[in-house]
């Protein structure tokens, strides 16, 4: 199915978590901004959120340096 | 035929136009307008002789450590900075959140453009490490950074407001303390900090413009530090990728150009230069 993830369209399998998703793309979890369909997600909630046809995913994953 | 020559000409004295005698000499000029400057320049030249001004000619009539009035550095921006620029810019209260590589330049930036208002947070004293890349000078170590910052700001520009707080900032405070911000600049050096005000300015204060970083370290390409939206009033500066670690620190050249791209994103922004849907 297909989602856009940072602006961009992708094709995912169905019945992901977010969690597992950001694990297949080699995103690592933590420092994270996730926003799901315009509202930001708890890092707990990842691995319970399903992905579905359609959703909008913007993930910002920060490193350190200031 | 000869035409005669006009009995008056313009020049430009401290960047405000004004009519003088043709064959006024500079030192006639200064016994006029500033008898007490003991440096003039004319068209970006000192001068120490005495020679008459020219049409067009601009000169500068400056007292040593004279300290420019409100109304002089008002004319210096607004003449520099175009029309409408400053007028937006002075009205502005902008929050920085961490006053180290990037806050601390970030400041220095915002105060030069001549925004109305900063406010300063941070917890931390300046460290002899710091002065690789920090905006800190080697006799304020051991001073609280918002100090020894508003300390520098007011030899920058006296007439911005520059306000500090000397906290911690969490998840559960930073709301409180930006309310009123126009934009606010994340600064912090911890990636779970810049994390926690992500959410905490998307939460607690969703209509204001939040500008963070992300991968500044080392020395590699500095093109590929770059400065675009990745939430809604959310903008990300940095590469994204060079986090800080052993071998790999924090450099004065990628630093400084990281606190440009957010000042400059937030000059934008005050200006009202970035749309809802604009990517930059």
């Amino acid at each position: 199915m297909e989602i856009k993830l940072n602006g961009e369209t992708r094709e995912v399998d169905a019945e992901t978590t977010i969690a597992r998703l950001l694990e297949q793309l080699g995103i690592q979890p933590n420092n994270l901004a996730v926003e799901h369909n315009g509202e930001f997600l708890e890092e707990d909630a990842l691995e319970h959120t399903m992905v579905r046809a359609g959703d909008r995913l913007e993930v910002v994953r920060f490193v350190g340096g200031g | 035929m000869t035409i005669a020559a006009s009995e008056q000409i313009s020049v430009r004295l401290n960047e405000r136009g004004i009519s003088v005698a043709r064959g006024t000499t500079l030192r006639e000029l200064r016994r006029a307008h500033k008898p007490d400057a003991d440096v003039i320049i004319r068209n970006g030249f000192p001068h120490r002789d005495d020679v008459p001004l020219e049409e067009g000619d601009e000169v500068v009539l400056i007292r040593r450590g004279e300290v420019p009035s409100p109304e002089e550095m008002e004319s210096l921006m607004t003449a520099r900075h175009g029309p409408g620029v400053h007028a937006k810019v002075k009205v502005a209260r902008v929050g920085i959140a961490g006053c180290g590589g990037l806050g601390s330049a970030l400041a220095v930036a915002l105060a030069r453009t001549g925004v109305g208002a900063l406010l300063l947070v941070d917890f931390d004293v300046v460290e002899p490490s710091n002065l690789n890349r920090q905006q800190y000078f080697v006799d304020q170590i051991g001073m609280e950074k918002v100090r020894a910052m508003a300390a520098n700001l007011a030899r920058i520009n006296p007439y911005v407001r520059v306000e500090t707080r000397n906290a911690r900032l969490t998840r559960g405070n930073i709301a409180d303390i930006f309310v009123g911000c126009n934009a606010v600049a994340e600064c912090f050096d911890d990636p779970a900090a810049k994390r926690d005000m992500t959410l905490a300015v998307r939460e607690g204060l969703p209509r204001t413009p939040l500008v963070t970083v992300s991968g500044i370290a080392g020395h590699g390409p500095a093109g590929q530090i770059r400065a675009r939206r990745v939430f809604k009033n959310v903008f990300l500066v940095g590469d994204n990728e060079n986090a800080a670690q052993p071998g790999r620190g924090l450099l004065a050249p990628r630093v400084v150009v990281a606190a440009g791209l957010q000042a400059n994103l937030i000059l934008r922004l005050l200006l009202g230069e970035i749309g809802q849907d604009d990517n930059e």
